[in-house]
């Protein structure tokens, strides 16, 4: 493999006795769409959390476009184009739908220490912020409080700020948990036109899913990667298929 | 929020102006015309209240910016009206007594001390930020007890208001009442357009959701610290105001009970929409004035009153307002 | 100038003990329920109170102390099942002010009860006078007394909180609120009990002062500010770190006010640092926490908050 987008080396993280991470070494190359699958407990949200630099390893190193980030702060990495979906849904309650994405562009557009001139008439700011609406399909509903929408509308929200900070690298925590249906097959639309301007991390509990959209796929057991290659590969892995997909995939 | 807003077209918000604005622009009127009022009922001790009132509404105002805005429950923000009524105090007996120096130097002080005890307040949150700048507002206290050149824990009267321009004006209290006034209505204009700036909105959006800011690109810290710096120089300009109206300064107007005071007034009133604060500044110390009139124990019946705001009727005199408008609270 | 130190210092652990029996029941109450109590100062002061009145009544000391301890913690229970319990779930700033409002109506119901001239309390004849430490140094008596009843006090809540169930709940609690319910502990029952528990302690605090110190309205404030300053260093939940903050923080105040115009007097001169040192020495103990903080924002014990 060329360089890696996205390369992770021996990373480790305990609580007290429980090794939730453990020796754990990723790559992601740049273009792919690298889907993370594992057990409940796996340790998968925790190692997204490094990545996103919400959570500090124990030990290990994490490089992104051939620099060192592991000491980065979450916000740090965001500028340099490393974008993450919430599992459980992270937006601002009291936000429109509109100003919800329009502050994530606000965040890579010009300084915020302006003190005067309302946010909200900002053609820059709400141009963009639509245009990332469209793409899941909320621009209809813009003007709408984010707080009390449906589930679904959260998840699909999520996506659209993750998107409006332009991300090379965009980090998917089960992105699809909760949704069904049409929701889910819109999003799952959305993810394979995604593929092609961006890399893709994603954790997804639906294999059929997984299985379609990955370029590569990593299996998490217990805080390592127990096998790591093509669907196809991981398909045929005895080991995977004893340690994981015999209980999912019938 | 209303349906009707779901299916339009989505380009930019249009620009409306909210029932609150509605509001403040009506108490403002309803301020200009106190003197008037009172020049009708032959009560010259209505212009006192009324410029106590709109000195508060100004502190209270400030720190609904933090507090309404950004989460942030400073209980140390009398601080800042101490430092702003000293400015007058001790910048007078040394002879310098333009309005504007007194500003400035109020301004500058406290733009200081905001930015350090901010700095180390702001690396905690919830119960520490609240205890954390209650000390600091003790230290201050405590600072000025000891200040015996200027009167120490009795505070001195002062011998004549701020001057501007050289011209006493200021000591008709008619004049006073309207550059107080002046300051409440601009503070409010400033106050209003920040909140609803780019930087405004990062203020607003970390209150929301911290985690999701910092996930988008945001790092909290400088600006909470620099609304922190902003509410605590608003709020030493109430205390230039204030020193000027009672012609007196103690460690009294900075005690931790005026910090509290102040967390009431926003409250009251309903925090997040600066109108409030104002209206909450007016309730607090109208009742205050009738309770003492009723009975040497006013106390015991405000701080009733509390309790009973807090258990059963939350979000103050907005939340109300919007609870019989059939909002959520 | 030793023995000055010496008797400045006793002073001052006489004061951190103090501080810790105020602290130790906030510092629970802030770690378990994560709740903002600005009305602990005045337990202190009611218990204080209390003291002075069942001291004049029964004309006994230790009766009087008695009574007070159990009228404080009856109080600590109304006040608990009144207006606290309803506040649990309630934001930060709605405790704030419902307990702010609290301290409004308590200050005033003394001032309506006692009246506003303050109350003393005559010293225990067994206690009374001083003993020799070393040299021509004498101590008083009552004042080692606090210290040991402090001290004892510390003893007693380490073995609880170490070795009862109880005290492992207390301590799980601090750590995570949530494993307490999970663990299906009744909740509210162990809050109530740590609340009148913490209220009795403060009110401790204020009835074994009373005979040194007089007794009025404004004694509550001052030491519940000193208390947070005691708490956020030592770190919230914590009360090893509660009493380690409470000894700091009185040893430092004690002698910062008694030694700092006496240092400043080497670099200025006498008038100057008498002045300084006036001005200073109350800051002291907030400077103090200042540097704390900046290098450790959750305290010396506590967990990280972020």
């Amino acid at each position: 493999m060329s360089d890696p987008l996205l390369s992770v080396r021996h990373l480790c993280k305990a609580y007290g006795a429980l090794k939730v991470t453990d020796d754990l070494s990723l790559d992601v190359a740049t273009g792919e769409l690298h889907a993370i699958i594992g057990p409940n407990g796996a340790g998968k949200t925790t190692l997204i959390s490094q990545l996103s630099g919400q959570l500090r390893p124990d030990s290990g190193r994490i490089d992104y476009g051939g620099r060192d980030i592991t000491r980065l702060k979450m916000h740090e990495r965001v500028r340099h184009g490393m974008a993450r979906s919430f599992q459980i849904t992270s937006i601002l309650p009291g936000f429109t739908v509109l100003e919800n994405v329009a502050m994530a562009v606000q965040a890579r557009s010009g300084s915020s220490f302006r003190f005067f001139g309302a946010a909200a008439r900002e053609r820059v700011l709400n141009d963009a912020a639509m245009d990332a609406l469209a793409e899941v399909g909320l621009d209809d509903r813009a003007h709408r409080i984010a707080g009390p929408m449906s589930h679904g509308e959260h998840r699909q929200l999520e996506i659209a700020v993750a998107l409006a900070t332009k991300p090379r690298l965009l980090l998917l925590d089960e992105p699809l948990a909760g949704t069904g249906g049409e929701e889910a097959e819109n999003l799952v639309a959305l993810f394979r036109k995604l593929k092609a301007r961006t890399t893709l991390v994603l954790i997804e509990h639906d294999m059929q899913v997984v299985f379609a959209l990955a370029d590569r796929i990593s299996v998490l057991v217990y805080g390592r990667i127990v096998a790591s290659g093509t669907p196809d590969e991981i398909r045929s892995d005895p080991a995977v298929r004893e340690a994981y997909l015999g209980e999912e995939t019938t | 929020m209303s349906a009707n807003t779901a299916t339009a077209p989505a380009k930019a918000l249009p620009p409306r102006v909210a029932l609150r604005t509605w509001v403040a622009i009506a108490l403002f009127a309803g301020f200009a015309l106190v003197p008037v009022l009172a020049g009708l009922i032959d009560d010259p001790f209505l212009l006192v209240t009324a410029t106590r009132i709109v000195v508060f509404a100004i502190a209270a105002m400030a720190l609904d910016l933090i507090l309404g805005y950004g989460a942030m429950v400073s209980f140390g923000h009398a601080a800042y009206l101490g430092i702003g009524a000293y400015a007058v105090a001790i910048l007078s007996a040394y002879g310098i007594t333009d309005l504007g120096l007194h500003l400035l130097a109020a301004v500058m002080v406290s733009a200081v001390f905001a930015a350090i005890t901010g700095g180390i307040s702001l690396r905690t949150r919830g119960v520490y930020f609240i205890m954390i700048t209650l000390a600091f507002g003790q230290m201050a206290y405590f600072f000025f007890v000891s200040l015996s050149a200027f009167g120490g824990d009795d505070g001195m009267t002062l011998g004549r208001r701020s001057t501007v321009f050289g011209q006493p004006l200021l000591e008709d209290n008619l004049v006073l009442f309207y550059v107080a006034l002046g300051f409440l209505v601009a503070l409010y204009a400033f106050s209003a357009a920040l909140v609803r700036s780019r930087f405004g909105r990062v203020l607003t959006g970390t209150r929301e959701n911290r985690i999701r800011m910092q996930a988008i690109g945001f790092a909290p810290f400088p600006y909470q610290l620099t609304a922190f710096v902003i509410s605590g120089c608003m709020t030493s300009v109430a205390g230039v105001l204030l020193a000027n109206q009672s012609e007196f300064v103690s460690p009294a107007f900075m005690n931790w009970h005026r910090s509290g005071e102040l967390i009431v007034m926003v409250v009251l009133g309903g925090i997040g929409n600066l109108t409030g604060a104002i209206g909450g500044a007016m309730i607090a110390l109208l009742l205050e004035d009738w309770l003492s009139l009723l009975t040497r124990h006013w106390r015991l019946f405000f701080g009733l009153f509390l309790v009973l705001v807090v258990l059963y009727a939350p979000g103050g005199v907005t939340g109300l307002i919007r609870r019989i408008r059939g909002g959520p609270p | 100038m030793t023995s000055l130190f010496l008797l400045q210092l006793l002073n001052g652990v006489q004061f951190g003990v103090l501080l810790f029996l105020i602290a130790a029941g906030l510092t629970l109450v802030f770690g378990i329920m994560d709740f903002v109590n600005l009305a602990h100062g005045v337990l202190y002061m009611v218990g204080a109170y209390l003291m002075a009145t069942f001291a004049m009544i029964t004309g006994s000391f230790a009766a009087g102390l008695a009574l007070a301890l159990a009228a404080t913690l009856v109080f600590g229970l109304v006040l608990e099942l009144l207006v606290f319990r309803k506040l649990y779930d309630r934001s930060h700033l709605d405790q704030v002010l419902a307990t702010f409002g609290l301290v409004m109506i308590v200050n005033e119901g003394v001032r309506i009860i006692w009246g506003t001239s303050p109350l003393t309390v005559p010293m225990p004849p067994l206690l009374a006078g001083s003993i020799p430490l070393v040299g021509p140094l004498q101590y008083p008596v009552y004042r080692l007394a606090i210290i040991a009843a402090g001290l004892v006090t510390a003893l007693g809540l380490w073995l609880v909180i170490n070795h009862t169930r109880v005290g492992m709940l207390l301590r799980a609690g601090a750590t995570n609120r949530s494993i307490v319910s999970a663990l299906g502990v009744n909740v509210s029952r162990l809050f109530t009990l740590v609340f009148a528990f913490g209220a009795m302690l403060a009110g401790f605090a204020g009835a074994i002062i009373s005979p040194i110190l007089s007794v009025d309205t404004g004694m509550g404030e001052s030491v519940l500010i000193l208390a947070f300053v005691v708490i956020v260093i030592g770190g919230i939940g914590s009360i090893r770190g509660a009493f380690l903050g409470a000894l700091l923080v009185g040893v430092v105040d004690t002698l910062g006010r008694s030694f700092g115009p006496i240092l400043l007097r080497t670099i200025m001169d006498p008038s100057a640092a008498s002045q300084t040192g006036r001005t200073l020495a109350p800051m002291v103990v907030y400077i103090l926490m200042a540097a704390i903080l900046f290098a450790r924002p959750a305290g010396l014990f506590g967990r990280n908050t972020s």
